[in-house]
């Protein structure tokens, strides 16, 4: 436990001792901003009855967020430390490797979480300069929280996973881009419903994070969703896993 | 489970391939406390990935290898607590300063906040780098970066030390320096160190494994490889005689192991032979050639060094398959 903390620490002190984390986090900053902007804006051309917290996820931002940023914070985690050699002075200390693995998932999921940190300001933002606007219902946004940091993890053990393969990090944020993207882009086959493959497109709308993240963003926390991405994220923990110890395979 | 008894090292029947190639080939070697012993071979022989395996990075393709009576493999937890270990290029994280990176080991190799908070110091003043220990690793020399990755390696106390060419790529100076740590370590831990230069090890080690092509073709104390050598020395005679009664000579004289003879200018013959321990062979050869009437005008002595033994058994044609 004390090593799997000071991973994590040194994880997260990683992200701060250099320029990169605050780059990351002004522009999660910047898309959020204009995720507000486009919702405020068309609330303003013509009214809806939707929660705010719901037509969020309806903006191409937010999900660059998800899509973009995750790929770039997890890129560092494993493919770094295999270029410069450290992961085998890190893996010869009494540490396991699932500790190592899980330190630094840990360090990515906090530091994602962190950056979505100034987004609770919204709600604040919102009671205080928009006049008439009542009062923003609580459930919706921590049920969005609750999507957020679920759909985060999965992101964050996608992008560990992809580190651990290879010793570019540019490369570890593309093929993490890749599967990350293409996991969404899977749920508008449910959209699109190809001729082809008649009724059976339906079954695509269950991988689709666009309806299940509508579903956190209008206050339901679906114990399919939660379940879908708890074991998403364990399966590319586990496959992480396997990679780092694939040097002790016989 | 440290007994006096128990070996830090034993090794048995270890290989490792990696994919069809093999890399260390059935090496057998077991190495008592408070040993330093020398890995040493040409590059690409099998030292490092020997190190490796007993670091518990690698796993072998075949073959058990303990560490203070562990099993590499199953109780790698328990043999990485008891090794500290330094890679052949020294990996360091650049943005950590000396200080904080050396207390971050600490912590992650089990030492308490307390505990790694001393041991950092100490390794700081035995290393001579408390005018660092605030800087940026990148931007410290080779000199320092080396002696950061040995206070790393001894942070917590390991009763083995693996180094991997400790000195590779520093200045005369620098180099000087590190073996004298070395000497120092020796007295209070186990230490194998691997080098592809002879020099390194024979003047830190007490005993050598020499690697070629993945296997140990000899494994001795310093003194017995000497003592090897110096039964063997190879004399060198110019005399002017005909070639079959030089050959005749050689043949009946039991001292002479191998000769190969060749015509000089001015009609003298060399002869090299390679002659085991003999009292006063020179003598004798002189003698010989005064009673037949033999011109001589060179006799001399040469023996071979550690370096010429090394470069024999490792020259890229041999394969000597000789195991100790």
């Amino acid at each position: 436990m004390q090593a799997f903390l000071t991973l994590v620490r040194r994880e997260l002190a990683g992200h701060f001792l250099s320029m990169r984390g605050y780059v990351i986090m002004a522009g999660v900053q910047l898309l959020l901003g204009a995720s507000l902007c486009i919702t405020l804006e068309a609330l303003n051309q013509k009214p809806f009855d939707m929660p705010l917290t719901e037509k969020m996820p309806n903006t191409g931002f937010f999900w660059l967020i998800l899509l973009l940023v995750a790929p770039v914070i997890t890129m560092r985690t494993f493919a770094h430390e295999r270029a410069s050699g450290t992961l085998e002075t890190l893996l010869t200390t009494p540490v396991s490797d699932w500790a190592v693995v899980l330190a630094k998932f840990t360090g990515a999921w906090v530091f994602f979480l962190l950056t979505w940190l100034p987004a609770l300001a919204t709600p604040f933002i919102l009671t205080r300069y928009a006049s008439g606007m009542g009062d923003v219902d609580p459930g919706p946004l921590a049920s969005l929280a609750i999507g957020i940091t679920l759909l985060g993890g999965f992101l964050m053990a996608v992008g560990c996973f992809a580190s651990s393969l290879t010793r570019s990090q540019i490369i570890a944020a593309m093929t993490s881009f890749a599967i990350s993207t293409g996991m969404f882009l899977i749920g508008f086959i449910a959209v699109i419903r190809p001729p082809w493959m008649g009724d059976q497109s339906a079954l695509f709308s269950h991988l689709s994070m666009l309806e299940h993240m509508g579903d956190f963003a209008s206050g339901v926390v679906d114990t399919r969703h939660v379940v879908f991405y708890t074991s998403l994220t364990g399966l590319f923990l586990y496959f992480t896993h396997k990679v780092v110890s694939f040097r002790r395979w016989r | 489970m440290v007994s006096p008894t128990t070996p830090i090292i034993e090794v048995l029947g270890l290989t490792k391939e990696y994919g069809s190639r093999p890399a260390v080939r059935d090496i057998s070697f077991t190495v008592e406390p408070g040993e330093i012993v020398g890995l040493l071979g040409p590059n690409g022989a099998g030292k490092s990935t020997t190190l490796r395996i007993l670091a518990g990075y690698l796993a072998a393709t075949q073959g058990i290898a303990r560490v203070a009576g562990f099993d590499v493999l199953e109780q790698s937890i328990e043999v990485r607590r008891r090794v500290g270990y330094m890679p052949e290029t020294v990996p360091l994280p650049d943005e950590m300063r000396v200080r904080e990176y050396l207390k971050f080991r600490a912590r992650l190799k089990g030492l308490s906040r307390a505990a790694s908070r001393e041991r950092t110091d100490t390794v700081i003043s035995r290393f001579g780098l408390q005018e660092v220990a605030g800087r940026m690793i990148a931007h410290l020399s080779k000199g320092f970066r080396q002696r950061v990755g040995l206070a790393d390696a001894l942070v917590h106390e390991p009763a083995l030390l693996i180094l991997d060419e400790p000195t590779i790529g520093l200045d005369p100076h620098q180099i000087v320096a590190v073996r004298e740590i070395i000497k120092t370590l020796a007295r209070e831990h186990t230490v194998l160190i691997s080098s592809h230069i002879l020099p390194e090890i024979e003047v830190t080690c007490s005993r050598l494994l020499i690697f070629h092509h993945g296997r140990i073709v000899a494994a001795d104390t310093r003194e017995n490889l000497q003592r090897r050598l110096a039964a063997q020395s190879r004399i060198t005679v110019e005399l002017a005689a005909p070639e079959g009664d030089l050959k005749a000579l050689w043949e009946n004289l039991a001292e002479v192991s191998h000769y190969h003879v060749s015509t000089a200018q001015q009609g003298f013959r060399r002869s090299v032979l390679a002659v085991r321990e003999g009292e006063a062979f020179r003598e004798r050869v002189a003698a010989l050639a005064r009673d037949r009437g033999w011109p001589l005008r060179e006799l001399s002595e040469s023996r071979p060094t550690l370096e010429d033994i090394f470069v024999e058994l490792t020259h890229p044609d041999s394969e000597v398959d000789e195991r100790n």
